[in-house]
């Protein structure tokens, strides 16, 4: 609605939308009436439906209708949708899942409020439904080609990535730095939860309020409480040492030096266990450090709160609620939702700060940031030690919920997967970057095994594909492809759509008129201005 | 123009040229104190292990040029040259096994056979480069500069895939057919025919490249793209071409690498190529990105770098430590002399 004035003003020059293939196919399908568009898609989506229908999946033909169906009811005028609509959900209450039924009429609901209301109820709806998700999950349909709903472990892991593509959104996407190194944050965010939350120095005995173990336990033992903020502080640090000589560096170079950091870092944690010879074994080496101390508010604090904080996470949960037996992973999972709405908070506080300003006038135009005044170094150097900050307590919380560290989960591609979150959700949103690390955590631990199954098994021919040579089995293996099919979501995204899925309009404008940093020849678009 | 949007406050927050080119004798100081001790300590093993450093040089060269060549046009970190180099040693493999029927112990014939795949390679990779270049980095011409290298490393990750998908995840391996009969012996050392070869085979292609880029009708095009793109196109250079064509070089040449790489050690895997292109990447900034010589000698320097490390007696951090010394040189010749050794060109920051 609030974007229809701007299109229109923009008609009367050569709108600078309809630069683009893509662009100028949808340029030329608006042109089409309304009504033979509407015909059209909904005869397309009926018979794809059917065909889906009928030759692979039952279920992913009412998908595409029931999708495609939402589409066209959102189109509608108020009262033949909400009937609509209305009818959509008793279809499925009466025949299909009636979690699905339940899960419309809320989304219909939410999408029925107010757009002014909406930005308010949209995440208290989200952030409900996260909070409740241990207690429907087991109840949830399954989605075609999908699979069942994730469970709660990939929750936690896919709230821990959302943290760490949050962090990583305040050095890409609003201070504009590429940094291919993050993973050397999330390394170090968990060593120091391992280091001090573990038998790993069994030559001091130190202990700071952690539980679950033997007050005479050797090593150094603090509480992880604090190991996360000190996690997120040492990584700071850690940040702010890589940052200040290279920051001076721009674009790509500062990216290539953040790979360096990103390699070097894990290769000491690899070969750390015997270091440069001296024999003081700082990281375990290749066996990592495991076991961790347990999370947990201990004796005192649990029986204040009448038992509400659990003393200890992993010997917890006796209660019983809404017919669901508390897990200890419920518990770790409700405990990242909170940390992750205090890292959400700092982020969006720091959007429209004075930081958060000079952030943005830096990543469109460095010259004329420093022109007006804007410390260069400085505000770089705290975009990093931000990222870093919120990577490092994400990495802790990680190391503490599997209670182990290893060195093999810190390669190159653990960054380019959170880059590839912030990129596909859009850089520089946080919803965005929400729900595309939400997803694409989900993909690379469940999501991408259910869609190679079931590829395997609905289409014949990816079924009978010959193995890759030394690996074993017909068909696709899917998880074995992660890294490319991110690469390929990368491209694709870059080249379609650079904002990503949920944008941020000034970083949209930016990315579709250009903000150049020194002229660019460019003969297509010259061409087309002219 | 690049240099002067944070000169001012630059000069004023880097440390005394003085101090730093201090530092920096004095670790290099250390290291040729390191080198003379291991020379003194086994004489033999040095020479040895610096042939073997130049041989690896020798490769890396031929892949920095083309990461040097993308860059002195387009100023873009081209992330997925390293893989199209190891999918260069997957074609050579392949072409040589199932094409030519090559393997062990056949004598001079391989000499045509090596020469024929050698051809193909070339072509393909630089088929494989341009193509990389049209779908991946031209419709990104307009957008800021981050946008092409992001989707550099998507393509670098696609390209693995496909290595992966077409050849499994374990090492392939190359029929070893170079000789390893000795040319000459120094000091007990034999110098083998393969090193020897993989040193034959990429000067010829050296001597070709220099001879395009600073003597041809094309290469005086590639130099004035890389200097001024739309000043170019008005004298009449297409300029998109010219860019394709550059891609085309650097596709062969990493396909040549490919191919000594593949023929050399004998193995090769989907991953690997990432890898040895940060090494490569490494060379062409420590020579000087953009600079041609500047990738060869940086190049060889960190052939010769890694090899020492690996493979001298006293008191080397042993190649679990290599990565990190290179990255590591990486960082502070892009922190304290971004320009590299040999750079004309003043890059980012510098």
């Amino acid at each position: 609605m609030s974007t229809q004035p701007g299109r229109e003003v923009g008609a009367s020059g050569p709108p600078p939308e309809q630069v683009g293939l893509r662009n100028q196919a949808r340029a030329r399908w608006q042109a089409v009436p309304a009504l033979h568009r509407a015909i059209f898609s909904i005869g397309v989506a009926i018979a794809v439906g059917l065909l889906f229908y009928f030759t692979l999946d039952h279920a992913l033909g009412f998908a595409v209708l029931t999708v495609a169906a939402v589409y066209w009811l959102r189109r509608l005028a108020f009262y033949p949708r909400v009937a609509g609509e209305a009818a959509l959900v008793l279809v499925f209450l009466v025949f299909g899942p009636r979690s699905l039924a339940a899960m419309l009429a809320v989304a219909f609901a939410v999408l029925t409020v107010p757009d002014r209301q909406r930005r308010w109820v949209l995440p208290l709806v989200a952030l409900a439904a996260a909070i409740l998700y241990p207690f429907y999950q087991p109840k949830l349909f399954t989605i075609p080609v999908f699979g069942v709903w994730p469970d709660i472990a990939t929750g936690v892991y896919m709230l821990v990535f959302i943290m760490m593509a949050v962090g990583l959104n305040i050095v890409v996407g609003y201070a504009g730095l590429l940094d291919l190194g993050y993973v050397a944050f999330y390394a170090m965010g968990a060593y120091t939860a391992a280091w001090f939350s573990s038998l790993q120095f069994p030559h001091q005995t130190f202990h700071l309020g952690a539980v679950g173990i033997d007050p005479h336990l050797p090593g150094i033992h603090i509480t992880l409480w604090l190991l996360l903020l000190l996690a997120g502080i040492l990584t700071a640090v850690t940040g702010i040492i890589i940052g200040l000589p290279t920051l001076r560096l721009r674009g790509d170079y500062l990216a290539i030096v953040t790979l360096g950091f990103g390699e070097i870092l894990p290769q000491i944690a690899r070969n750390g266990d015997s270091l440069f010879g001296t024999g003081f074994n700082l990281t375990n080496g290749p066996n990592g450090i495991t076991p961790l101390d347990s999370l947990g508010f201990g004796n005192h604090l649990s029986h204040w709160t009448g038992g509400f904080l659990p003393s200890n996470y992993l010997t917890c949960c006796k209660a019983s609620y809404l017919g669901h037996q508390i897990q200890s992973t419920d518990v770790f999972f409700w405990t990242a939702i909170v940390l992750l709405l205090i890292t959400v908070f700092c982020s969006l506080r720091l959007q429209y700060s004075r930081l958060g300003r000079a952030w943005i006038a830096i990543r469109e135009d460095e010259t004329a940031a420093a022109a007006m005044g804007v410390p260069l170094m400085r505000t770089k150097t705290w975009a990093y030690a931000t990222g870093a900050f919120f990577g490092g307590i994400a990495g802790a919380y990680y190391a503490a919920f599997k209670s182990a560290t290893f060195p093999g989960d810190f390669y190159f591609n653990i960054s380019v997967f959170i880059l590839c979150m912030v990129i596909l959700g859009g850089m520089g949103n946080i919803a965005g970057v929400i729900v595309g690390a939400g997803f694409l955590a989900y993909l690379n631990q469940e999501g991408l095994a259910n869609t190679g199954a079931w590829l395997n098994t609905h289409i014949s021919v990816i079924g009978n594909l010959p193995p890759v040579p030394g690996d074993t089995g017909n068909g696709l293996d899917v998880p074995l492809f992660a890294s490319g099919i991110y690469g390929a979501i990368i491209l694709i995204v870059m080249l379609f759509r650079p904002e990503g899925l949920i944008p941020s309009r000034r970083r949209a404008a930016e990315l579709h008129e250009g903000v150049h940093d020194e002229p660019l020849y460019d003969a297509t678009h010259a061409g087309a201005e002219a | 123009m690049a240099a002067d949007a944070s000169a001012p406050s630059l000069s004023a927050r880097l440390p005394r040229p003085g101090l730093i080119s201090s530092v920096g004798l004095l670790v290099v100081l250390g290291a040729v104190a390191l080198l003379v001790k291991n020379l003194t300590v086994s004489p033999s093993r040095f020479v040895e292990v610096t042939l073997i450093g130049i041989t690896t040089g020798c490769v890396y060269a031929l892949v920095a040029l083309g990461y040097t060549l993308v860059y002195g046009i387009l100023e873009l970190i081209n992330f997925a040259h390293g893989d199209v180099f190891m999918l260069g040693g997957m074609f050579t493999i392949t072409y040589a096994t199932s094409i030519f029927g090559l393997h062990h112990g056949q004598g001079f014939v391989i000499v045509p056979i090596v020469f024929a795949t050698l051809i193909l390679s070339m072509l393909s990779c630089g088929i494989l480069n341009a193509t990389i270049e049209f779908v991946a980095y031209r419709p990104l011409r307009g957008a800021p500069r981050l946008a092409p290298l992001i989707t550099a490393i998507g393509v670098s990750f696609i390209i693995q895939d496909v290595g992966l998908a077409w050849k499994g995840p374990n090492y392939v391996t190359a029929p070893d057919v170079f000789p390893h009969t000795k040319v000459f012996s120094f000091g007990g050392v034999d110098y083998t025919w393969n090193k020897l070869i993989v040193v034959l085979i990429t000067i010829p292609v050296l001597m070709g490249l220099l001879y395009l880029v600073q003597r041809t009708r094309q290469g005086k095009a590639m130099r004035a793209t890389a200097q001024d793109k739309d000043a170019a196109a008005m004298m009449g250079i297409n300029v998109n071409r010219t860019i394709s064509f550059t891609f085309m070089i650097a596709g062969a040449l990493a396909g040549a690498a490919g191919l000594l790489y593949s023929l050399y050690v004998t193995t090769v895997r989907f991953d690997q190529g990432f890898q040895l292109g940060l090494i490569a990447f490494t060379a062409a900034v420590l020579g000087g990105i953009g600079n041609l010589p500047g990738a060869v000698l940086g190049a060889v320097l960190i052939g010769l770098i890694q090899s020492w490390n690996e493979g001298l007696p006293w008191h080397v951090p042993g190649s679990d430590w290599t990565q990190s010394i290179v990255f590591s040189i990486l960082i502070l010749i892009l922190v304290f002399r971004p320009e590299g050794l040999l750079g004309e060109r003043t890059p980012e920051g510098g």
